[in-house]
């Protein structure tokens, strides 16, 4: 197929559409909103539902529903919205039901902007709702890795009855690339959803969905059975790409739009004979520990670099493990780093290492 | 022998449910699952249960039932409705699930005309927390939030919630009921039943607020709980219909 030039927030509705969601639950918030206004207009062509909701709140809980009787549903929002969406978050994992939620991040705290932000990771990675659960979540650096992660993301959804989470800046929503939309066959073996409520038909006990589990060792055991599937996840499910790794003094380590700007600072610091690695994690959960196995030994620093005031961080300093320096660079509130600005923090930190 | 009386399929067969003596859950219980299985349309139907006392009801329901968050069992019935238009889909809410936590769930479910049925259990108290004040809590009515009574100048009038959907276009069928005598029952299962006849119908929105009663968190017999009911909550909640399909304001 043709490569096609798109918004990213239109993007995400058409890939969303191509995987098979027939239904769109949304409220308006900036900078996403693209993403609802697209899928009122394609959804009735594709034998699908648009609503728009009364809030983050009964958005997220119609897709409780919708997940529930077994249909393929998808909401997005950004951060503030998200914060209100996660009481439903938690109730969907509990309740281990399929949905994808896409987040394009602005910047915080409360109302914040509506600049592009990386400050969501610790909402998206550390749950946000109340209880032990995860999402599965990604975090794609263009569109067409954005495309291909949303037909991922309904797959993986499917196999482990989980929400997952795709997270991209305000920049990813905004921006426009060419994009080619492939069908792609499923990799893995969807389980039938015959624990739906679509009616007993007369032929079967009825089906209940439900987070509740008033006996505390019933609770704990659900616990127990989530854990496992999150551990599944931790095997099968993680993705990073490292560049230029080989030798390198330091290492930064970026994701989604950042892990671009970054590459920029990388290839211009090449020039003047500094060589520098990116570890780029694609999913934020389960976080790619491994890829730092790959840090040559004499490596200088670790060097996160986001757009928040440091979150990634704290994952960084745990795959690290205290074997190399972690340094920080960061801005935050829609502010956009740029690759002047890395490089000069690489420099920065060798000649404070020698 | 004559069989004069049988217990429900619409409810599950030899569940015993966690309700207190005396409270009137039972019998609403009792009557959902009869006109579901009158009207024919058990096997198809799909329950949201709130939370608050009825927060178990998915355990009673004799159909495929989905437990919500607190209030907003209306977007989740929205949810499942979307996908399956042709089932049968209905909450059944309290008072601080409903006219509460959960307004704005409520409010634009009707404001949609979203062809769901509602179940609004009013008994003028948080039941399962412990007898706290409703939205719905009398004038004057003590709760353990509100140990003097609760007065206008300090909480507001109780909320007439029958009386505000009245004014909404999307709700087709708004009928309160109340459940504290024979005649009463009668009618409250009459509504029920055109509460769901409406959204087979596809007309749209249904609701029916049924007066309960909470012994327990009252402080009452289950016989004066039904005294207190008849003559401090149907003077404040008229018994009536409030909309009917192709009536408009």
């Amino acid at each position: 197929m043709a490569k096609v030039l798109m918004k990213g927030n239109e993007a995400i509705g058409a890939a969303a559409i191509n995987a098979g969601c027939k239904y769109f639950f949304g409220y308006p918030i900036t900078p996403q909103n693209e993403l609802p206004e697209y899928m009122s207009k394609e959804m009735p062509n594709n034998d699908g539902v648009f609503l728009q909701a009364e809030s983050e709140v009964a958005a997220i809980n119609m897709v409780y529903g919708a997940a529930g009787a077994g249909a393929r549903v998808m909401t997005s929002s950004s951060s503030p919205g998200i914060a209100l969406k996660q009481e439903g978050i938690t109730y969907i994992a509990g309740a281990e039901l399929p949905c994808v939620i896409v987040n394009i991040v602005r910047g915080g705290p409360g109302l914040g902007g509506i600049q592009p932000a990386q400050s969501d990771y610790n909402q998206v990675t550390r749950g946000g709702g109340n209880g032990d659960y995860k999402l599965l979540c990604y975090a794609p650096a263009n569109l067409q890795e954005m495309v291909d992660l949303i037909q991922e993301s309904f797959d993986a959804a499917d196999y482990y009855r989980n929400p997952v989470m795709v997270v991209g800046d305000g920049m990813i929503g905004q921006m426009m690339e060419p994009i080619e939309f492939k069908k792609v066959e499923s990799t893995r073996t969807l389980p039938e959803k015959n624990w739906a409520t679509i009616g007993t038909g007369g032929t079967r006990k009825p089906n209940i969905i439900n987070s509740l589990a008033l006996d505390p060792q019933e609770l704990e055991y659900h616990n127990h059975k989530l854990q496992r599937k999150y551990a599944e996840m931790k095997e099968k499910e993680v993705r990073f790409e490292n560049y230029n790794m080989e030798n390198a003094e330091v290492v930064i380590v970026a994701y989604g739009t950042t892990s671009r700007i970054a590459k920029n600072a990388i290839k211009a610091l090449k020039e003047e004979g500094v060589n520098v690695g990116l570890i780029r994690p694609i999913t934020l959960w389960p976080y790619p520990e491994k890829a730092f196995d790959e840090i040559p030994a004499d490596c200088k620093s670790v060097l996160t670099v986001e757009m928040s005031e440091g979150q990634m961080i704290d994952d960084v300093r745990l795959s690290v493990n205290g074997k190399f320096p972690v340094d920080f660079y960061g801005r935050s509130g829609g502010m956009i780093p740029t690759p002047e600005a890395i490089a000069d923090k690489v420099k920065e930190i060798i000649g404070g290492a020698k | 022998m004559a069989v004069v009386f049988e217990k429900t399929t619409g409810l599950v067969p030899g569940k015993e449910t966690h309700y207190c003596p005396g409270c009137t859950h039972g019998i609403i219980h009792r009557l959902v699952g009869e006109v579901l299985v009158e009207l024919g349309v058990l096997d198809k139907a799909v329950g949201v249960a709130p939370v608050g006392c009825s927060v178990l009801a998915y355990e009673y329901f004799n159909c495929d039932m989905h437990e919500a968050s607190h209030g907003r069992a209306p977007a989740v019935a929205t949810g499942i409705k979307r996908v399956l238009p042709e089932n049968v889909v209905f909450t059944y809410q309290g008072d601080g699930d409903l006219a509460s936590i959960g307004t704005a769930e409520i409010v634009h479910a009707a404001h949609r005309g979203e062809k769901i049925t509602t179940i609004f259990v009013n008994n003028a108290i948080y039941g399962m927390t412990g007898g706290q004040m409703a939205p719905t809590t009398l004038i004057g009515q003590k709760a353990t939030t509100a140990p003097l009574g609760r007065t206008v100048e300090h909480s507001g009038m109780p909320l007439k919630v029958s009386e505000m959907f009245a004014t909404i276009h999307g709700a087709a069928f708004i009928e309160r009921v109340s459940v504290d005598s024979a005649p009463n029952i009668r009618k409250a299962k009459k509504a029920i039943k055109e509460a769901f006849q409406c959204q087979l119908d596809g007309k749209g929105f249904s609701m029916v607020e049924v007066l309960s009663t909470c012994p327990t968190n009252w402080g009452l017999t289950p016989v004066d709980s039904l005294k207190w009911l008849k003559e401090n909550m149907m003077p404040y909640y008229p018994l009536g219909n409030f909309r009917r399909p192709g009536e408009d304001e």
